[in-house]
């Protein structure tokens, strides 16, 4: 993996800010409504450059998930591991589920956070139920 | 404007030759084309190559001129990537150059080396078609993240694993008789049910495999093949429609995960260039890189309904004996996926399909239409083609 000396900007911040109690993750706003993931300069969805950060709400549902038995190198410790998406409002985000992978489902509620990862101790966005 | 023929294919046998060099592999490939085409290779004009994971498998960048100098060819050179769809833009690269005029004969090829490695670094390369950041660090893989996609289908439509199983029993059966497939072996509902689990719901047969191969086509120009100094070029079949399109890269980016509007928007041009209808189609091979890929891909081609692809083989409309036969070379499933190869061995086995060349031609009609859908990643990239006989 990318080396985690040198930060990435934008993903870890957001990672910075959903590790600190008093702090909440940005997320991008364009001026119409539409919710993106950091760094962004413009809108993904329509092309607006008229950005503003706004606070992401640390809680939502799960849309998605699966247990992956065939990991990568990075994360052949951590297998079996369950990945949902997880839909939190302004936008819909990819992380992996901290709990008992039998009670996961579609709709259950979840609140997001940082861990470490088993196999390489690199910082990676989690899901806990709620 | 010219119309893009293809003269001539050339494959590589589709499978695990892990010491076999990605140079050795495509100047099979291409040679096969070039005999086939019946074209001198000195008068190639251009080279348009898909590879997506040299650098890794490798340790190989700058394989154009590379891969020119492996073919023999005194030509300009360009590599595509675009993921698992690679392959597909390449051909459309060289379509699009014919059509401008400014290219008469174009050698496309794709190539894939994926043995020489681990398994699990080759799940490694492949994920790096999806977001480094919001993906990959949170250990998303390929199969995963089609998972993640059949999962929510099955949400929405209903649908189960055994409905899954039997596209997979549908592509190896369609396989067996295919001297270049990797997986010439049919297996069973039960075979695709009992295997282990990969990225539930998605078992090891649920997945295409980890191929190695490569893939050639001779694209030349309706003038080329009509000059009167080209008696022995025969090129009956054309690229009458193109179509390509993207989306945000990220599955989660998308507002249903079930759907994969690059594919809509990339068939609709395909369909409009071509005149030719949905409708239309007799056969198709479409990326079913994981079973669950071809349920939605034949969705998104406006060929069946929402919720109704993944019954389409269990309903045997799919089959070789059904009014639609789809991957009828076995597709990724069983044929084999290497991955920048897979988009332009679909129209190598298009071509050899409508030309009654391939074992499964029986089930082809005369004068069929017919469809290739090449993806990249969870399909931010989407390739699409329609071949045609050339009207006489």
């Amino acid at each position: 993996m990318t080396s985690q000396n040198t930060p990435d900007d934008g993903y870890d911040d957001f990672l910075d800010a959903l590790s600190v109690d008093d702090e909440t993750a940005q997320y991008v706003e364009c001026s119409n409504g539409h919710g993106s993931l950091p760094p962004r300069r413009v809108c993904p969805v329509c092309g607006s450059t008229s950005l503003s950060d706004k606070p992401l709400p640390n809680t939502g549902t799960v849309v998605t998930y699966t247990t992956i038995h065939a990991p990568t190198p990075d994360f052949d410790a951590d297998a079996p591991y369950t990945v949902i998406i997880a839909d939190v409002g302004p936008l819909k985000l990819t992380a992996i589920y901290d709990g008992d992978r039998q009670d996961v489902s579609i709709g259950m509620d979840i609140s997001l956070t940082v861990k470490n990862t088993e196999t390489t101790g690199d910082r990676a966005l989690y899901a806990q139920p709620v | 404007m010219p119309q893009a023929r293809i003269a001539g294919v050339g494959l590589t046998e589709f499978g695990e030759h892990p010491s076999r060099t990605g140079r050795d592999l495509f100047a099979e490939a291409a040679t096969h084309a070039i005999d086939d085409a019946n074209v001198d290779r000195r008068r190639i004009d251009h080279l348009y190559f898909a590879n997506f994971m040299g650098a890794d498998t490798e340790r190989q960048g700058h394989q154009a001129p590379l891969m020119a100098e492996a073919a023999g060819l005194n030509c300009s050179a360009t590599r595509v990537e675009s993921a698992c769809a690679s392959g597909g833009l390449a051909v459309r690269h060289a379509v699009q150059a014919i059509r401008r005029g400014r290219t008469d004969v174009a050698l496309v090829g794709g190539m894939e080396r994926m043995n020489n490695v681990s398994t699990a670094s080759a799940t490694e390369s492949l994920s790096k078609a999806a977001d480094a950041f919001w993906e990959v660090r949170q250990g998303m893989t390929f199969p995963g993240a089609y998972a993640l996609m059949a999962r929510a289908y099955f949400d929405e439509h209903g649908g189960t694993r055994e409905d899954l199983a039997e596209i997979a029993v549908k592509n190896h059966s369609n396989a067996l008789n295919n001297e270049y497939a990797h997986y010439q072996q049919e297996i069973t509902v039960d075979d695709v049910l009992d295997a282990p689990m990969i990225a539930d719901p998605l078992g090891l047969y649920d997945s295409s495999a980890i191929t190695d191969g490569a893939a050639c086509l001779i694209l030349v120009s309706d003038d080329y093949v009509n000059h009167p100094n080209t008696p022995d070029i025969h090129a009956p079949i054309a690229i009458t429609g193109t179509g390509h399109s993207v989306d945000q890269i990220a599955l989660h980016s998308r507002d249903t995960l079930w759907k994969t509007p690059a594919a809509v928007s990339a068939s609709a041009q395909a369909y409009n260039d071509a005149n030719t209808p949905p409708g239309d189609i007799d056969i198709a091979e479409v990326h079913d890189c994981f079973t669950i890929a071809e349920a939605i891909a034949l969705e998104s081609l406006g060929l069946y309904d929402h919720g109704e692809g993944i019954h389409a083989a269990t309903n045997d409309e799919t089959t070789k004996h059904g009014t639609l036969p789809v991957n009828l070379s076995g597709g990724l499933k069983a044929k084999g996926h290497p991955v920048a190869a897979s988009g332009v061995s679909q129209l190598c086995e298009l071509t050899r399909l409508l030309t009654d060349r391939h074992p499964n031609s029986e089930y082809v009609p005369d004068d069929a239409s017919a469809l290739a859908h090449n993806a990249g990643g969870t399909v931010a990239s989407c390739l699409v083609h329609i071949l045609e006989h050339v009207d006489q």
